[in-house]
C-alpha cells in the first residue's frame, strides 16, 4: 500500500509549513506541498493548512487567502468530505472561507501569546482526533495574537449541542475565546480548525514539552486507511 | 524643478550647501570638495553625508575596533571576518553559520514599536545578504527603571514591535536579555541579533564585479521613510526634538520581508546572484557605493528607474531613504529572466536600475542629467577617521574607592533572596518572551529561559539531513560592571555569554558585539569605549574566540547624561550532537548538585548592592578568563559524555539566584549546603567563572575527574528533589514561593 498523501498548503506568509510537513512525515505519511496559486490538489488524501501570517494578515487574518486559487479547489473538496485541518492562521482561513462558522478576533489581553497550553479534547470522533479520548487533556503550544473565538449565540449553542467543539482550553484561557473554545469541527467532522499547534508537539527534542500533537496525524492516517 | 547636476556644480562653485544640517563638519565637507575637484552636487552631498556619518563610517571607533583584527586569536572556524555584512564561521560538516548583532536604539526611543521592529528587519537582511537562511533571532534590551513612567511607554512598544515583526517573519526568538536601570530612561537600548545557516562554499558577498552585469533593486518600493535617519537619528543626540523627528523613523512590513527571505533563498538556489547587499542605513547610497567599491569599481545607475511609493521624491531623498525590505543584487544579463521569474513567483517587485562598469566611477543620472559622479571607494571606505581624545572620567577613582564593603549586610537571607528574585532585573522575563514565537520552523532545542538558545540545523535546509549538529547563542552585558571598570566589564560580558553557551554543552566559537556608549566627543565616554574595546579584544584572544563583526552605537546620551557604557556581547557555539544538549536547571529529583568554580567575596556592581542599597561603587568581579576557559572545557567534556542532566550558569545575584531559577525551571526542589562559611557571600557574591550542574549520583565521580583534569574546583552541594529550596542552616523556601516572586514581578508592573 502506498503511503497516505497529506497536502501542506503554502500561502505567501505561511510560516509553519515546514513543521506541518515534518509532522505528517513523522506519522508515516507523505507530505505534498500545495502552492496557493495553483488550482491543483495533486490528488492528496487530506489537506493541512498551517499557521503563519498569510498575506501579512492584512485586512483581516485569512481574509485574502480565502480567495487564493487553491482555495477554490479546497472548499468544494472539503464540502465533499476531504479531511482538512487548519491550525492557527489555517483555522482563521477556514472560518473566512465559511468551512467553519465564527471568527477569530484579537486576543482579549491584546498581546500575542506564546505558551504551552493545556487543552481538553471534547470530541474524539473527528477525522483528526480519533486517536484521542474524550476528556483527555493534552499540551500543545499556542502562539497567536488573534485567537479569540467568537460567534453569535445561536452558533455557539449549535456547536455545543452538536458536539462540534473539539478542543477547549484548560488551566486558563489564553485569549478570551467564548466558552474556552480552542477548536471546532464541521458538521461532517472532516474539517477541523484549532488555534493550538499540534505540529509543534511531535518531537522530544524540539518544540513544546510534549508529543501530544502526534495524535492528530496518527488519527488521520487511521482514518484514511479505513476509508 | 531643476536638479542639481554635475554640470551645475561646475558652473556654481560657490553655492552654499547645507552640509552642517546634514551632520557634516567643515573639514569633512572640504575633503569632499578636494576629492571631487569641485563642489558636490546635492545628491553627492547626500551620499557623503550619510556614508561618512558615525553610524555608517565608524569614524570615531575605527581606530579602536582594529584591535579585534590585530589581536584576533587564530581560529580555523573563521570564514568571513569583520567588514562584511556579517561574520561567517565554519560549524562543521560543510555548514557555516553567520550571525551579527546590531543596535536600533535611537529609533526605538522615538517610536518604540517601529524602531524595534525595523531593528529586527535590518539585522535579518544583513544575514540574508550573506547567502544564508535566517534561522533565529534574539534581542538584548535595556530600559530605564522598571517603574519609571516612560518605561511603560517604551518597553511595551519595543516588545510589541519585536513580537509583531519577528513573529510575522517566522523566525524563532530564542533568547536575549532584558535589564533595567535609570541610566537608560532617555536612551533605551534595542540590540537585535540574527543567525543564519548556509553551505560554507556558498557564501555571498557584497560585490559588483563584471562590467555589463545588471544592478537589480528588489523588494519594497522606496518611500520617504527615515530620510536623514542615518545621519540625523543615529549621529546626534536628541533632547526636546524627538517630536519633530518622528517622521524620520522607518516603518516596517514583515510580510514583505518574509517574501524577500524565501525569494532570496530561491535566487541563491538557482545561482543567479553575483553579488548582493541589503539596503539598511543610507539605503541606495550605501548599497551602490559599497557594491561598486568592492567590485570592478564602476557602476551606472538611472535613479528614475527606482520604483517609488511616493512619486514626488527627489533624487537626494531617494538616495537617503531608509525604506525597509529592500535588497540590491548584481546579476549577469543572461540570468535576468530567471531572476525576475523567481521574484514574480514571490510577488516581490524587482527592477533593473543600472549596470556595472569599469570606469571606476559611480555615476547616477536623473532625467538624463548626471547628478552623481564619484569614485565609490571615497564614500564607502575612505571616510574620515578620528583619533578622538580620551581620558579617565574625573569621578572614576572616587567611584572605584566607594566599594560595597561598608554596606550593611542582611540578617534575613530568605528575605534577601525573595527580594532579589522579584527585582526587575532578576525576575522572570516571561511577560516579554511570551510575546515572541519561539517554536516556529520546529528546530528550537533550547529557548528562554535557558542560558542560551539552541537550534538544530539538520532540518533547516535541504541537504542538512545528515548532520546532527546544532548552534547555541547567548548575549550578555552588564552596564554597571562596565561603568565601574569598562575593561573588565567588557570581558565579563564576553565571559558570561561564553559561559552561557558552554552550560548547554556547546563549544563557543565566535563573537559578535554591540557597543553602546554615550558621545564619542566626550573624552570620558571615549575612555570607556577605548577601555571596553581593549578589554574585549584581549579577552577574545585568551578565550580563543574571534570577533566576527558587530556594531557601535554612540550618542546614547541626553544632555551630558550618558548611559552606563554597555558592551553587549553575543557568543555563538556549536554542539556536535543536539541530542546531547543540556537542559536548564534541576530536571529530575535524585540528582547530585555540584558547584563548579571558586567563590570570592565580590559585591561591586552586584544586584544585591543595586537592589537593596541602590549602590554602585567599587570594582566589578574579577574577569578570570583562564578559569572561564577551564569551566567551558569541563562543561563540554561532561556534556559530550552525557554526564550532565541539567545546568545553569551563575551570574547576577550569584548562587542564590542560580539555585532558585534551577528549582523553578522544572519545579524540582533541592537541598544543599554551602561550600564556604559566610552564607551571605556564598549565596549572593557574583564571582564569575562558576556554574551549577546536576548529575546522576553514580556520575559524580566522573564529573569530579573531568574537573580535576581542567583544574576546576568542584563542590558537591547536595541533591535535587522535594518541593522546597533548602539551604542547610540558612533557609527553606517552597518552590511555589520562589516562582511567585520570580514570575509575579513584571506582570505587576506592566499588566
Amino acid at each position: 500500500m502506498s503511503a497516505a498523501r497529506v497536502g501542506v498548503v503554502t500561502f505567501p506568509g505561511t510560516l509553519d509549513d515546514q513543521d506541518a510537513a515534518r509532522a505528517v512525515r513523522l506519522a508515516g505519511a507523505e507530505a505534498v506541498p500545495l502552492w496557493h496559486a495553483e488550482r491543483d490538489l495533486k490528488g492528496v488524501d487530506a489537506v493541512f493548512l498551517p499557521g503563519g501570517f498569510s498575506y501579512g494578515d492584512y485586512l483581516r487574518c485569512g481574509a485574502i487567502s480565502r480567495f487564493a486559487p487553491l482555495m477554490e479547489e479546497i472548499v468544494p473538496a472539503a464540502r465533499a468530505g476531504l479531511p482538512v485541518l487548519g491550525t492557527c492562521n489555517g483555522f482563521q482561513i477556514l472560518c473566512e472561507a465559511h468551512l467553519l462558522p465564527g471568527a477569530l478576533t484579537r486576543n482579549q489581553g491584546l498581546h500575542y501569546v506564546c505558551r504551552d497550553q493545556r487543552i481538553r479534547v471534547e470530541n474524539a470522533d473527528t477525522a483528526w482526533t480519533a486517536e484521542f479520548e474524550r476528556g483527555q487533556e493534552i499540551v500543545l503550544p499556542v502562539k497567536h495574537g488573534e485567537g479569540r473565538y467568537v460567534a453569535d449565540a445561536e452558533t455557539i449553542e449549535a456547536l455545543e449541542s452538536e458536539g462540534r467543539v473539539v478542543f477547549r482550553y484548560a488551566g486558563g484561557n489564553p485569549n478570551g475565546s467564548l466558552n474556552d473554545i480552542a477548536g471546532i469541527t464541521s458538521e461532517a467532522g472532516n474539517v477541523v480548525g484549532l488555534m493550538p499547534h499540534p505540529e509543534h508537539a511531535v518531537e522530544e527534542l524540539t518544540g513544546a514539552p510534549s508529543v501530544d500533537g502526534r495524535g492528530f496525524f496518527t488519527s488521520i492516517l487511521k482514518n484514511l486507511v479505513n476509508a | 524643478m531643476t536638479v542639481d547636476s554635475v554640470k551645475l556644480a561646475f558652473e556654481t562653485p560657490d553655492e552654499r550647501q547645507p552640509y552642517v544640517e546634514l551632520g557634516m563638519k567643515d573639514d569633512e565637507y572640504q575633503r569632499v570638495r578636494e576629492i571631487l575637484g569641485r563642489r558636490p552636487t546635492s545628491s553627492e552631498l547626500a551620499i557623503y553625508s550619510v556614508m561618512w556619518s558615525e553610524h555608517c563610517s565608524y569614524k570615531s571607533s575605527k581606530v579602536h575596533l582594529r584591535q579585534f583584527g590585530t589581536k584576533a586569536p587564530k581560529s580555523e572556524a573563521l570564514l568571513v571576518g569583520m567588514g562584511e555584512n556579517a561574520g561567517v564561521v565554519d560549524i562543521g560538516d560543510g555548514w557555516a553559520a553567520t550571525f551579527k548583532i546590531e543596535s536600533h536604539n535611537h529609533p526605538s526611543y522615538v517610536e518604540p514599536h517601529q524602531g524595534a521592529a525595523t531593528g529586527v528587519g535590518g539585522i535579518v537582511r544583513d544575514i540574508m545578504s550573506m547567502g544564508a537562511r535566517p534561522i533565529a533571532v534574539m534581542d538584548a534590551l535595556r530600559f530605564g527603571g522598571a517603574t519609571q513612567p516612560d518605561t511603560r511607554r517604551v518597553l511595551p512598544g519595543v516588545v510589541e514591535g519585536i513580537s509583531h515583526y519577528g513573529n510575522c517573519l517566522g523566525l524563532p526568538n530564542i533568547g536575549g536579555e532584558v535589564a533595567f536601570d535609570p541610566c537608560y530612561i532617555g536612551n533605551p537600548l534595542v540590540n537585535a541579533l540574527c543567525v543564519g545557516l548556509l553551505r560554507k562554499d556558498q557564501i555571498k558577498l557584497a560585490t559588483a564585479p563584471g562590467p555589463g552585469n545588471k544592478v537589480v533593486l528588489f523588494g519594497a518600493r522606496t518611500g520617504a521613510d527615515g530620510i536623514g535617519g542615518a545621519s540625523v537619528l543615529a549621529s546626534a543626540t536628541f533632547e526636546d526634538e524627538s517630536q519633530a523627528k518622528r517622521p524620520a523613523v522607518q516603518v516596517g512590513d514583515p510580510f514583505m520581508e518574509k517574501l524577500l527571505i524565501e525569494c532570496c533563498l530561491e535566487l541563491y538556489q538557482a545561482d543567479v546572484v553575483v553579488g548582493i547587499q541589503d539596503l539598511g542605513a543610507a539605503g541606495v547610497s550605501c548599497a551602490t557605493t559599497e557594491l561598486a567599491a568592492k567590485g570592478t569599481g564602476g557602476m551606472h545607475v538611472d535613479l528614475n528607474l527606482v520604483p517609488l511609493r511616493d512619486p514626488s521624491l527627489r533624487p537626494e531623498e531617494i538616495l537617503m531613504s531608509e525604506s525597509q525590505e529592500r535588497m540590491m543584487a548584481v546579476v549577469t544579463p543572461g540570468d535576468i529572466p530567471a531572476f525576475m521569474a523567481i521574484c514574480e513567483k514571490w510577488d516581490v517587485p524587482a527592477t533593473v536600475i543600472g549596470e556595472v562598469t569599469d570606469t571606476g566611477r559611480l555615476v547616477m543620472t536623473w532625467d538624463g542629467e548626471t547628478i552623481v559622479d564619484i569614485p565609490p571607494g571615497t564614500a564607502a571606505d575612505d571616510g574620515p577617521v578620528y583619533e578622538r581624545p580620551f581620558h579617565e572620567p574625573a569621578g572614576q577613582a572616587a567611584l572605584n574607592a566607594d566599594g560595597p564593603e561598608h554596606l550593611p549586610r542582611p540578617s534575613d537571607l530568605r528575605e534577601t533572596l525573595l527580594t532579589l528574585l522579584g527585582s526587575p532585573n532578576l525576575a522572570s522575563k516571561e511577560w516579554v518572551t511570551s510575546q515572541y514565537d519561539r517554536y516556529v520552523r520546529g528546530n528550537t532545542v533550547l529557548a528562554q529561559p535557558a542560558d542560551a538558545g539552541m537550534v538544530r540545523i539538520s532540518e533547516v535546509m535541504p541537504g542538512a539531513e545528515e548532520t546532527t549538529r546544532g548552534i547555541a547563542l547567548s548575549t550578555d552585558g552588564n552596564g554597571r560592571y562596565a561603568k565601574l571598570d569598562p575593561y573588565a566589564g567588557a570581558q565579563l560580558a564576553l565571559a558570561e555569554a561564553y559561559r552561557n553557551v558552554a552550560v548547554t554543552g556547546a563549544t563557543p566559537l565566535a563573537v559578535t558585539n554591540c557597543l553602546n556608549f554615550g558621545s564619542p566627543e566626550d573624552p570620558e565616554v571615549m575612555w570607556q569605549f577605548a577601555e571596553a574595546t581593549r578589554g574585549l579584544a584581549d579577552a577574545c584572544q585568551i578565550l580563543g574566540v574571534p570577533v566576527t563583526g558587530g556594531n557601535v552605537s554612540f550618542y546614547n546620551q541626553t544632555g551630558s547624561d550618558a548611559i552606563h557604557p554597555t558592551p553587549v556581547v553575543g557568543v555563538l557555539g556549536v554542539i556536535d550532537d543536539v541530542a546531547k544538549r543540556v537542559r536548564s536547571g534541576f530536571t529530575v529529583p535524585g540528582l547530585r548538585i555540584a558547584l563548579l568554580g571558586e567563590t570570592h567575596e565580590e559585591f561591586g556592581g552586584s544586584e544585591w548592592a543595586h537592589v537593596v542599597h541602590g549602590h554602585l561603587g567599587g570594582l566589578p568581579p574579577q574577569a578570570d578568563l583562564i578559569a572561564e576557559r577551564g569551566l567551558a572545557a569541563v562543561l563540554a567534556a561532561a556534556a559530550a559524555e552525557g554526564l550532565i542532566e541539567g545546568s545553569h550558569d551563575l551570574s547576577d545575584g550569584g548562587l542564590a539566584i542560580a539555585l532558585a531559577e534551577s528549582c523553578i525551571a522544572q519545579g524540582v526542589g533541592a537541598s544543599v549546603s554551602l561550600p564556604i562559611e559566610d552564607a551571605f557571600v556564598g549565596l549572593f557574591s557574583e564571582t564569575a567563572a562558576r556554574a551549577l550542574v546536576c548529575v546522576r549520583p553514580l556520575a559524580f565521580e566522573a564529573l569530579a575527574e573531568i574537573c580535576g583534569r581542567y583544574d576546576v574546583p568542584c563542590y558537591g552541594l547536595g541533591t535535587t528533589g522535594g518541593t522546597s529550596l533548602i539551604v542547610e542552616d540558612v533557609f527553606d523556601v517552597p518552590v511555589a514561593d520562589l516562582r511567585e516572586a520570580h514570575e509575579g514581578a513584571l506582570p505587576a508592573i506592566f499588566g
